[in-house]
Parts: structure tokens; sequence; C-alpha cells
């Protein structure tokens, strides 16, 4: 498993690139997870879960496990 | 009736749908900022011009058609029954100026329906705050609609969407989107199947599981012929749907809508920075706790006492004016005792509610539900838990159902199951006569050991739920998908109106709700204490009078009478040097004439409950109660707890007002009860603790076991609930009572 939302640090940034389980929710799809989207760590709540993010403007809170679902395609700094 | 419009309206939750429902009908309640927060069904009327009526319905606010949750179903298996009494005329669909794109999903699944639909923008005033431009006319062409720009707050808006609503005819009810496009062959090979239904309430009912009556049972019967798609096949059809949706909305939204992205975070960031921080977060949460129930206590105890005291006197007066009677008794010992039972409670869930609905409105709870989900993950429990868990220590009832939201079954039947242990207020009444009565009033550290008890009752709950959860989380096996998406809503000041409707709803729905039951037991219970079958009750005057002519006094009267004489004799001691001793004489046999015939009085009304009804129950059941320290009367008090705990004070006090004529606080009656075989004080340390782990840990609120029978469809748990929590309940009280003695 590459890159995923679960790797991102506060406030790094993603792009959506897939999903490596087809098991994941459609609610979350539905709040605007979807590929090409950005994601943006906002918080880590302690022991490290469950994590905070904003995707395209939903700001959510999904579980770690969720969270290594979700692939990422890091943005690079100087953008 | 003809011209009546019906009306729902619709939206995903945090977008101000009840702010608007409550701007239509006036009708007032309450507006959440937790997920979920509407799931009864809400009505209104509201006025349109010409006479015209709009019955508007409320539905619980979901994100989309596809649902995960109780309250979602609801709102999907109305918009799918044509058939259904409330299947509306006209959809409004409420969205969020800020949320725009997201809301249009559900807009778009509402098109689909075919169902005219409306799209309200509400929240209209954070446009030009926030930098954001809306054309909203590109927008209705894009989207074949009509748009009214609302505010609830500025009170801006409405007129223009009731106009709307008027001519909901003009609206057009083509789709947004050509669902066979997800998968032409496969829609294709569906229509065929089913020529004469609609494709997109086809697929909706093939993905879901709503439960609504004609379509289902036809789809079951003539599916032999028809390919049937495989849960992960569907599945990625689904995701297809929504990537296909959002690429319609982007490509309308692209033209109609602009925000200025800078301008969008703002005080979102810094507070979220501070209220989810690793540390300060926890600490700002226990201060809120703290200073919660810190209010609720303080702030309650006024109107308490005085509730308390008034009911007293009313009950007083009532005896003191109505001609003597069963009437009168009725009144004064049944109904007043029994109302004021249930009034007494109002203070604290009053308050309780109003913090509750303090922190959902301003967006802080979910914050809660993100801080606390790790820590309750090890007892099988979710952030989400934590909401039950804290409404519980006000009244299981609305705790069980604010378990609702929790979208994993075996999540939220744990937490359903557990939420009882809490320490909820009717535990209170109980614990706080109980404490004081066997509780020493000493200090430890300048903390009265009486709160330090009480303190660690409340701990005892927490830990009990937490443990009996982590216990069922081992035990339950449930196919159990973990699922745990929760929405940070905006941080928004809790508008005081709703608040205030949270508050007098919870209450009244107490009142009406666990009242009638408190009220219907406190007059059970006197006609139990008042009536007998017996020869011995019927004749208990003469009974007892020839008792007493044989044998005196028993020994309980004749301590009685010697004391008060004693008294009397001191008193008048000090008073009587001027008066002549004849005269003294003679009014001390007057007044021991009087203690006699109060101490045959006393003794006819003991005798006479001891056969009673209720007596009769309560030496049946003593033989099972007495291993942990209660008598016949303590037994009847804890049956009646079974109704509902709180009755078990008020039971007390009917029996001993019954059996004593003297108007003594419930409390000094309590305290000069003597155990019959010995005559030691009948509450002591030991059956004090016993009862107050009783009364901790057993299910004796029949209400709460009803709602979890509505909220699980099953009488299998709360009949384990139920046998669990007694059998939990009696041994430690067993034990604790075997040490102690």
């Amino acid at each position: 498993m590459g890159f995923t939302v679960a790797d991102l640090k506060r406030g790094e940034k993603g792009i959506i690139k897939e999903f490596s389980d087809e098991n994941i929710p459609i609610k979350l799809l539905e709040l605007g997870c979807l590929p090409g989207n950005e994601v943006e760590l906002i918080q880590i709540a302690p022991l490290q879960d469950p994590i905070y993010i904003n995707v395209s403007g939903s700001h959510i809170a999904i579980r770690r496990d969720m969270a290594n679902l979700i692939a990422l395609e890091p943005i690079s700094e100087y953008e | 009736m003809s011209k009546d419009i019906k009306v729902a309206l619709i939206g995903n939750p945090n977008t101000g749908k009840t702010s608007v429902f409550n701007a239509l009908t006036g009708l007032n309640q309450k507006v959440g900022n937790y997920p979920g927060i509407t799931v009864e069904k809400k009505q209104g009327l509201c006025k349109l011009s010409r006479g015209i009526k709009a019955h508007i319905l409320d539905l619980p606010g979901t994100y989309s058609l596809n649902t995960t949750s109780l309250d979602e179903s609801v709102a999907v298996e109305l918009l799918l029954n044509r058939n259904a009494p409330d299947f509306p005329d006209v959809a409004v669909v409420i969205s969020d100026v800020e949320n725009l794109k997201r809301n249009l999903l559900l807009f778009t699944q509402i098109k689909d329906l075919r169902i005219p639909a409306i799209l309200v923008v509400n929240m209209a005033d954070r446009m030009s705050r926030k930098g954001i431009s809306l054309d909203v006319s590109a927008l209705e062409t894009a989207l074949q609609t009509r748009i009214a720009l609302v505010s609830t707050r500025k009170n801006s808006g409405v007129e223009e969407l009731k106009k709307l609503i008027e001519n909901y005819r003009e609206l057009s009810c083509n789709p947004s989107l050509k669902i066979s496009d997800i998968d032409p062959a496969y829609f294709e090979r569906l229509q065929k199947t089913f020529p004469n239904e609609d494709l997109y309430k086809l697929w909706v009912v093939i993905t879901q599981d709503v439960n609504f009556s004609p379509l289902q049972k036809k789809m079951t019967e003539s599916r032999s012929g028809f390919e049937i798609k495989s849960r992960a096949e569907l599945k990625r059809l689904q995701h297809r749907e929504t990537v296909l949706r959002y690429q319609r909305i982007n490509a309308v939204l692209k033209n109609t809508y602009r925000a200025d992205s800078r301008l969008a975070k703002g005080t979102y960031a810094s507070l979220d920075k501070l209220l989810t921080h690793k540390v300060f977060g926890y600490l700002i949460f226990f201060v809120v706790l703290l200073t919660m129930f810190q209010a609720i206590y303080d702030w309650s105890s006024v109107p308490m006492d005085f509730i308390d005291s008034s009911f007293a006197a009313a009950g007083e007066w009532v005896k003191n004016t109505l001609p003597p009677g069963v009437f009168t008794d009725l009144i004064a010992e049944g109904i007043i005792a029994g109302i004021g039972g249930i009034v007494i409670f109002i203070p604290q869930i009053a308050f309780l509610f109003f913090f509750i609905a303090i922190l959902e409105e301003s967006g802080y709870m979910s914050r809660v539900v993100f801080l606390m989900d790790r820590l309750m993950r090890p007892f099988g429990l979710s952030g989400k838990s934590v909401v039950p868990l804290m409404s519980g220590t006000a009244c299981a009832i609305p705790a069980v159902m604010a378990a609702r939201n929790i979208e994993s079954w075996k999540e939220r039947l744990i937490t359903i199951l557990v939420t009882p242990f809490m320490t909820c207020s009717a535990r209170l009444p109980v614990y706080l006569i109980i404490i004081t009565l066997v509780i020493p009033e000493g200090r430890f550290f300048g903390l009265g050991y009486q709160a330090l008890t009480l303190m660690a009752l409340y701990a005892l709950g927490f830990v009990t739920a937490l443990l009996s959860a982590k216990l069922l989380d081992k035990s339950l096996k449930l196919s159990h998908q973990s699922f745990f998406v929760v929405e940070m809503p905006l941080y928004k000041w809790p508008l005081w109106k709703n608040v205030f409707y949270t508050v007098v709803e919870k209450t009244r729905s107490f009142v009406y709700g666990a009242g009638k039951i408190i009220l219907a037991i406190s007059v059970v219970l006197w006609f139990l204490g008042s009536n007998g079958f017996s020869e011995k009750f019927r004749n208990a005057e003469t009974l007892v009078s020839e008792q007493i002519a044989l044998t005196g006094f028993s020994k309980h009267s004749t301590a009685y009478i010697t004391d008060n004489l004693a008294l009397y004799k001191e008193d008048l001691k000090v008073r009587s040097q001027s008066i002549p001793t004849i005269a003294v004489e003679d009014s001390i046999s007057r007044f021991t004439e009087a203690l006699q015939a109060r101490a045959l009085r006393q003794e006819i009304a003991s005798f006479r409950l001891e056969h009673s009804l209720i007596g009769q129950m309560g030496k049946v059941i003593e033989p099972v109660v007495k291993p942990l320290g209660y008598d016949w009367k303590i037994g009847i008090a804890v049956i009646t707890s079974f109704a509902a705990r709180e009755v078990f004070v008020g039971t007390l006090a009917t029996i001993y007002s019954v059996g004593s004529d003297e108007e003594n606080t419930i409390k000094n009656r309590m305290a000069a009860e003597l155990r019959e075989d010995n005559g030691l004080p009948l509450f002591n340390l030991a059956s004090g603790v016993s009862l107050l782990l009783f009364y901790a840990f057993a299910m004796q609120c029949m209400s709460t076991l009803a709602v979890v029978k509505r909220e699980t469809n099953s009488w299998k748990w709360p009949i384990i609930q139920f046998t669990f929590m007694g059998l939990l309940a009696y041994l430690t009280a067993f034990i604790a009572y075997q040490i102690l003695i």
C-alpha cells in the first residue's frame, strides 16, 4: 500500500487517487471523498485515531483503518 | 382538503432544515448540529395565500438516498411509496450555501424520483462574509428547478419559498441523471424484467434495505428470470453513480457558483485547534462536564425544595379542608403525592437538556465524538456512544433513542444495552435519602463522606457500563463492520429559541411519558395499601383493641408513650411553679389519655397495613429480599420500583404515612424504623449499602425496557438486559450485606 490519508501529517494535503478496498462506505463518497478531490488533514486525535480531514469542503472525522484505504497522490511543496 | 399541498422537507444534517421548518410552520422544535437529531416524525401546518394550506413534513436528515441508519431509512421509504398517505406533492430540499455541492447530490436523487423539487439555499446571510457568489437564475435553469435563498437567522426568503410551494405544479419533473448511464446493459435488462416500473426507483429498491410494500414484493416474486448482481458488484455501481452525480454537479456549479477559498476557512480552524487538542481538548471537555453537573445540582436544588414543600403543603391542605373519606384520601395520599413525585424531576431534566442542546447547537458535540472515539473503542463502543451515555445521566429513555445515529449495529446495540447502568436522575432521590440515613457526616480532605459516596455511585455506574460493554463486545457474535464517518459541522452560536424548545419538548415528553406511570403507580399503591380482603383487615379496630386490653401496648408504643410523657412532665416542671398540684395531675392524666389514643390509632393503622393487599404482597416476597437486609416494607418499595425507580421514596412515604398519623418528614420516619426481630434500626450501613448497590445495577424501569424493545425490534434484548442487570444487582447487594452485617 502506498501513500494514504493515514500517512498525512497535520496540515498536509493530498489528492485522492483511488480506494484500495471495494468496501469503502458510500457515505464517504457522498460527503465528497472522491478520486481527484483534495484532502487536508486538520487534526489527529490522541492515540493517533480517529483523524479529522477536510475533503473538498466537507469537514469529517474518520477512523485510521478507513483512512488507510484511501490512496493519495501527494501535493508537492512548491505549489 | 383537495386544495391542501403536502410538502416534505428533506436535506443533509446540519443544513438548518429544522429552522426552515420552524419558519414555515411557526410550530417550533429543535435545530440540531449533531447528525441525525431529527428522528421523530415532525409535521406542521403552513398557511399560504388564498386559503391554501400546506402540510409540512420534516423528514430526518440524510446525506443521500443510500441509507446507513434507521433515521435515513424512514425518509427514503416515504419518498419511494407513492401510495403512502404522507407521500409529498412537492419536496423542498434544504441546502447550506457553504456545502452546496455536497447538498446537491441528494437534490439530484430526489429529482430522479420524479418528485417535484424546490431547492432552498439556506444560511444565505453567510454568503458575503464567506465570499460566495451564486448565479441563481442560471442554476435554476441548469437544475430545472426553482430556488429560494433563505436565511432563518435573518428571517428572509421564507415568503418567497411559500410562493414557490404554492406554485409547485409549474416545477419540472425531469430527472437530472440518466440512470442507465451507470451500466447500460444491466439497466436495459432490468427495464425488460419490470417494464412498468421507473428505473431509478427499481435501482433504489435493489440497493437499499428499505421496507416498503408494493415494489419490494413484486421484485422477489418475479426475480427468477433476472440476473442478480452480487453485493460487491452493486456497490461498484453505486460508487459509479455517485461519481457520475458529482461530475454533473461540478459541471453545473462551475458556471454558477464562486467561493473565495481564503474567506471560507475563518473561525473553523482556530477553534478546532484548541477544542480538539490532545491535552486542552480533554481539559475543556472535562471542565464543560464538571460545570454542567455542578450547575444542574446547584440550580435545581432551589426549585426542587420548593416543589417538595409545596406538594406536602397541598396534601395537608386537602386533608384538612375536604370532608374526611376515601375520596379525600385518594386525592391527598394518591394523586397529589404522585404528581409531586413527577414534578420534582422537572428542574434536573430541564437543566440537563438545556446544556445538551447548547452543546449540540454549537457544533461542539461532534468534537467530543472525535475526541472520545478511540477511548471508547476498546469497550466495543464508538465515539458516538458518548452522547447516549452522557444523556443517560438524566434519563435512559431519551438516551437509548439517541443511540440511533450509531451506524454499526453492534456498537449501537451495546450502547443501548449498557446505557441504563448510567446513574439516571430517577436514582438520585433514592441515593440521596439512603446516603443521608446510613453514611456518616464526617469529612475527608474537605470532602464530605456523603458527597464522596454519591460520586462513587456515579463512577460505579459508568465503570459498570464500560465493563459490561466489554463483556458484550466479547460475547456477541455479530458480523460487524466498523463504520465511522462523523461530520464536523460549523461552529455556531446556539439559537436560544431552539434551545428553549428542546428543553420544553424533552421535559414534556418526560412528564407525559414516565409521569403517567409514576402517577398510576402512586394511585395503585394507595389503593393496595388501604384495601384488604382478609378478616383481619376488616376487623382491625376490634382485633387491635382486644389485643391491647389483653396484653397491653406493644413495646414500641409503650416506649412512645413513656418517652413523650417524660418530656411533657419535664416541660410542666419548668412552667408549673404557680399551678396547683391537682391541676398538674389532671393535665398529666389527660395527656396520657391522648397519647394512648394516638398509639392505638397507630397500631390499628400499622396492623391494617400489614394485612392490606400490599402488606400481603410484601410478606410473600420477604424471604427473597431478607438475605439482602430488607423487610417486607422495603420489599414492597423495591417491587414498585420495577415500574420506575423514583417510586421507591414515594412508596415508603405512602407506607409509612399510612402507618403513622404524624407528619414527620420521610427521612426521620425511615431513621426511626426498627427491625421487627431485634429492634435495631432497619436502615443501617449494611442494608443501606445493599440497597444502594441494588438500585445502581437493577433494571427497574419499565419505560426504558419498552424503549429498548422498540429500538432493537425484539423482546430478546430487553429480556437479556433485565435478567443480566437484575442478577448483578441481587448478587452484589447480597454479598455487600453479608459482608457488612
